[in-house]
């Protein structure tokens, strides 16, 4: 199995001794900056091409096809347009806090973005409360969602902006609960100890068998809200509320709210990946050897990236197939019935772990 | 349109009629435009039209009453069962003074009985609100005092309607409004005023005018439009909150009033034609059939069985377009985007075979006085049949993706109750009115065209909520499918328009014709001084009372359930502006 830790070794050996030890640490920091910002550019742009061409399939349309072959320009014409368009000012706004909401949201979705682990060594930010840090700096976005809604001095971003709080506030609880019994399984909140427990002893989804699926579809659900997701968007509903929190930014401003509902759609699929499907550990059946050795033979950033697509595929196909639901329904969804599963949830893989009853 | 005529001609069964039929219409067309076109010289005298042989079916007689027992009299006739105010129509009469014709319903038997009063005072005429009566005259009293000045006693809120508020006189007096005085283009923005206005008379009789503000200043109020996604149009809802619960609708319109009725007056009766398709334009056809329907009652004429067959089947196809677009736009408000195109993808097919025939596929202009523009297409029929079991086949999608959905169900069910007592109060007919268990289905209770020979159901059910009035639409598509099949392979032979005379004139007399649009009843009320011209023409819109009882079906519920609501009691803003 292919380790990054093998060109990250002999690289930092190579700027520790060209540099110094301080300076090749602040050069590494560079590259893995930009490394991650090019990344996230990256799937950026697939996942709006994907999802435009996703949701066209799912309603007899054709979708993109006008720029490029198959439309695969469009993404990037509509990223040169959004950059090129003019940030408005407007009047009567809070105009610090107008222009820093939209930093908050996607700092908050880089940094979530970095926790993910690529490959067996390549982890960005990985550390023995991975997990913790992962749920801390998720919920930073939703002060910029709340900024943005009261600075706009908008009704219908406040209105909005007041809904996102209440619905994300709420969801984390269920993921940070889904992710607590978890981390009852593995004995771990770092990420990378996760993946590496999964890659020798199987996924944990099988290890945890009947308390592990249903916090599987518990998490995906979560994960969904805290993405402002389709039957979940209705901060940003735009039959009611035009546009939501994000009604009065244009330009670049806006694009960073787009750019983050995209990335988050990408992290919580990969985080859902790290925890409950192997992260980058291939799938092996025992006893199949022959079968199990090709599996290992694919790098792990393509399991990972394969498995996050597929979770995305699954948020993707229910995003195109509900209709909205309401602010008070999704409330209820959340505190009458997810967590209560998720506690009893908790509870059970306690009990499954202390009897000895996983794989 | 005469090019589109000789490329069917041939084709179609009898050519013969039909060559004869173009050298009429094209005449009676053009009769204003260019009077020499006529074959014969025109003569210096118009011809009086002779009186039909029989009084014309339309005709209404309506009893007159004063204005000291107006009042008295219409709770007297709501009291004997006439309890829908189907039609209220202001008029000027000129000399004798401007007034009000009453329409009234029994919602049951659907008898009508029409009251006509006329102000004392010429220059500030007032009559006693009927507000008290019916929730909906509020608006149609509302609508009268923006057209014509006539102040309403005890109105609780008597604004203009329509028209800006800074707009000066009252458009529709036939004396003394000014057209210069309102600037051609408004440049600036409209005021929007905050006060409700009543007036009161004074024991010395002298009108007292009382203000009283619609908000409270601490009040949340949120606009909802012009342009805003779920209003289906520019349409303006002042909405007042309470955290996310709605307290108070008010609604604000007039945004693309076009004053179809104003222009009407001054259109000869063909040319009236050509607005009606502009109202409602997911009821082009019924809107057209209704006003041709009162002309042609009127004159006393009978359209062939043919044209009869025709209009019903596409009558038919129309509701099929306005409930597909229903059920799209309700999905795309409610977030399921899948559904909406599904929805589109099978509106398509419907407007395909508007297209072959009518040559447009929104603004249809079929319909004409006497009979229709032109025959069916060659292919009409192949393609009618082939689209009846694909819609049945779709409908089941429609079933699996959205009706079945429980989260479509948490959101529709028990949202937006509306009792019978209460949609029979605002004159909601239409799906809205069927949902709250009011059998109001003109087809059934009034038959016109062809549906007294076809065999279907009205669709009727007693919850009232958002997902009746979504499913009555749904069933309505059945049942229409229904109506067509019986239709489609009998299409009798005959003339496809009758002969008219170039110029049509009126006989004296109110007239008023309803039929079941794609939303409700659309009436048309005519009144003729004998003239070629409408003296007064007025549309009984489906689409005011749906927007009337917003306030009514919205308080108490969310922010979320508005969209909901607006879009299952489905109104269309055209239709309510005019």
């Amino acid at each position: 199995m292919f380790d990054f830790s093998d060109v990250t070794t002999p690289l930092h050996a190579f700027l520790s001794r060209l540099l110094g030890e301080s300076l090749a640490v602040v050069t590494e920091c560079v590259l893995v900056a930009v490394a991650l910002i090019s990344i996230y550019a990256v799937f950026a742009m697939i996942m709006i091409y994907a999802e435009r061409k996703v949701c066209a399939a799912f309603q007899c349309r054709i979708g993109p096809d006008r720029v490029g072959k198959w439309g695969w320009l469009q993404v990037i014409s509509d990223v040169l347009k959004m950059m090129t368009k003019e940030v408005i000012n407007l009047r009567q706004t809070d105009r610090f806090l107008h222009r820093i909401a939209p930093f908050l949201v996607v700092t908050a979705s880089m940094t979530t973005f970095a926790c993910l682990p690529w490959n067996k060594g390549a982890q960005i930010i990985d550390f023995n409360v991975g997990v913790f840090f992962f749920l801390a700096v998720g919920s930073v976005g939703v002060v910029g969602i709340l900024l943005a809604g009261w600075s706009s001095n908008n009704k219908y971003s406040l209105i909005g902006a007041m809904r996102s709080g209440a619905q994300i506030i709420s969801y984390e609880l269920s993921i940070g609960m889904v992710m607590l019994t978890m981390i009852c399984l593995t004995g771990t909140m770092s990420f990378s100890e996760i993946c590496q427990q999964q890659a020798d002893l199987g996924w944990n989804i099988f290890r945890g068998h009947i308390i592990a699926l249903p916090a599987f579809i518990i998490y995906l659900i979560a994960g969904n809200a805290e993405c402002n997701r389709g039957p979940f968007d209705l901060p940003e509903s735009e039959s009611e509320l035009t546009a939501g929190y994000h009604t009065e930014y244009s330009g670049m401003d806006f694009g960073y709210y787009y750019l983050a509902e995209y990335l988050n759609i990408v992290v919580c699929a990969g985080i859902a990946a790290t925890i409950f499907l192997g992260g980058w550990a291939p799938f092996v059946v025992p006893g199949l050897d022959g079968f199990n050795e090709v599996m290992s033979m694919i790098p792990g950033f393509v399991w990972f990236v394969g498995k996050t697509f597929f979770v995305i595929g699954l948020l993707l196909w229910q995003r195109w197939t509900f209709p909205r639901l309401r602010i008070d329904q999704i409330l209820t969804l959340e505190w009458k019935y997810l967590i209560p599963i998720s506690m009893t949830l908790l509870i059970g893989m306690a009990l499954l772990v202390s009897f000895g009853l996983t794989f | 349109m005469e090019e589109n005529e000789k490329s069917i001609c041939p084709e179609t069964p009898q050519p013969q009629p039909v060559q004869e039929e173009k050298k009429e219409t094209a005449p009676t067309d053009k009769s204003t435009s260019q009077p020499t076109a006529a074959p014969t010289p025109k003569p210096a005298a118009p011809r009086p039209t002779p009186p039909p042989a029989s009084p014309a079916k339309n005709e209404i007689k309506p009893e007159v009453v004063t204005p000291e027992e107006l009042h008295e009299r219409l709770a007297h006739l709501k009291a004997e069962g006439y309890s829908l105010l189907e039609n209220l129509t202001g008029t000027d009469w000129g000399e004798e003074g401007m007034g009000v014709v009453y329409s009234l319903t029994n919602p049951e038997t659907f008898d009508m009985t029409h009251v006509k009063v006329i102000a004392a005072d010429k220059e500030t005429p007032y009559l006693d609100s009927v507000t008290d009566l019916w929730d909906i005259a509020n608006f149609y009293e509302r609508e009268v005092y923006d057209f014509y000045g006539i102040i309403f006693l005890n109105h609780p809120d008597l604004r203009r309607l329509f028209l800006r508020e800074d707009w000066v006189g009252h458009p529709f007096r036939k004396n003394g409004y000014e057209e210069s005085n309102n600037p051609e283009i408004a440049e600036t923005d409209e005021p929007i005023s905050d006060l409700a206005v009543k007036y009161t008379l004074t024991p010395d009789g002298k009108l007292h005018k009382e203000e009283t503000p619609l908000f409270a200043e601490e009040d949340y109020v949120i606009n909802l439009g012009p342009q805003h996604p779920s209003t289906h149009g520019v349409l303006h809802f002042r909405t007042r909150l309470e955290g996310e619960i709605i307290t108070k609708i008010d609604p604000h319109l007039g945004y693309i009033h076009r004053g179809i009725e104003k222009i009407s007056e001054e259109l000869t009766y063909p040319q009236t034609l050509a607005l009606t398709d502009r109202m409602d334009y997911l009821g082009a056809m019924q809107n057209r059939h209704a006003l041709c329907m009162c002309i042609e009652q009127a004159l006393g004429v009978e359209v062939s069985d043919r044209v009869q067959v025709i209009r019903t089947i596409m009558d038919e196809l129309q509701r099929i377009d306005s409930h597909l677009l229903f059920f799209s736009c309700l999905c795309q408000d409610l977030g399921a985007t899948t559904s909406f195109l599904y929805g589109f993808r099978d509106r398509e097919k419907v407007l395909d075979i508007f297209e072959e025939t009518c040559g447009g596929r929104l603004i249809l202009n079929y319909n004409m006085i006497g009979g229709l523009a032109y025959d069916i297409h060659p292919n009409f029929q192949r393609r009618v049949k082939e689209f009846i079991p694909m819609m049945r086949k779709n409908l089941k999608e429609y079933d699996d993706i959205f009706t079945g959905n429980v989260i479509f169900q948490n959101r529709s069910k028990g949202v937006g109750i509306l009792s019978k007592e209460q949609v029979i109060s605002f004159g909601c007919t239409g799906g809205t009115g069927r949902a709250s268990g009011w059998h109001n289905d003109l087809r059934k209770h009034r038959p016109y065209a062809a549906y007294d020979r076809v065999e279907f159901k009205e669709v009727v059910r007693t919850e009232g909520d958002s997902f009746a009035r979504y499913m009555i639409r749904l069933d309505e598509i059945r049942e229409s499918l229904h109506i067509i099949e019986q239709l489609i392979d009998n299409i009798p032979e005959g003339k496809i328009a009758e002969k008219m005379k170039p110029v049509l004139k009126l006989p004296v007399g109110s007239y008023y014709s309803a039929v079941e649009g794609s939303r409700g009843i659309l009436g048309v009320h005519i009144e003729s001084k004998g003239d070629k011209m409408p003296y007064r023409l007025h549309y009984r819109a489906t689409g005011l009372p749906l927007v009337a009882v917003m306030d009514t079906a919205c308080t108490g519920y969310m922010i979320a359930d508005l969209i909901a609501i607006g879009g299952t009691i489905d109104y269309v803003v055209p239709d309510i502006d005019r």
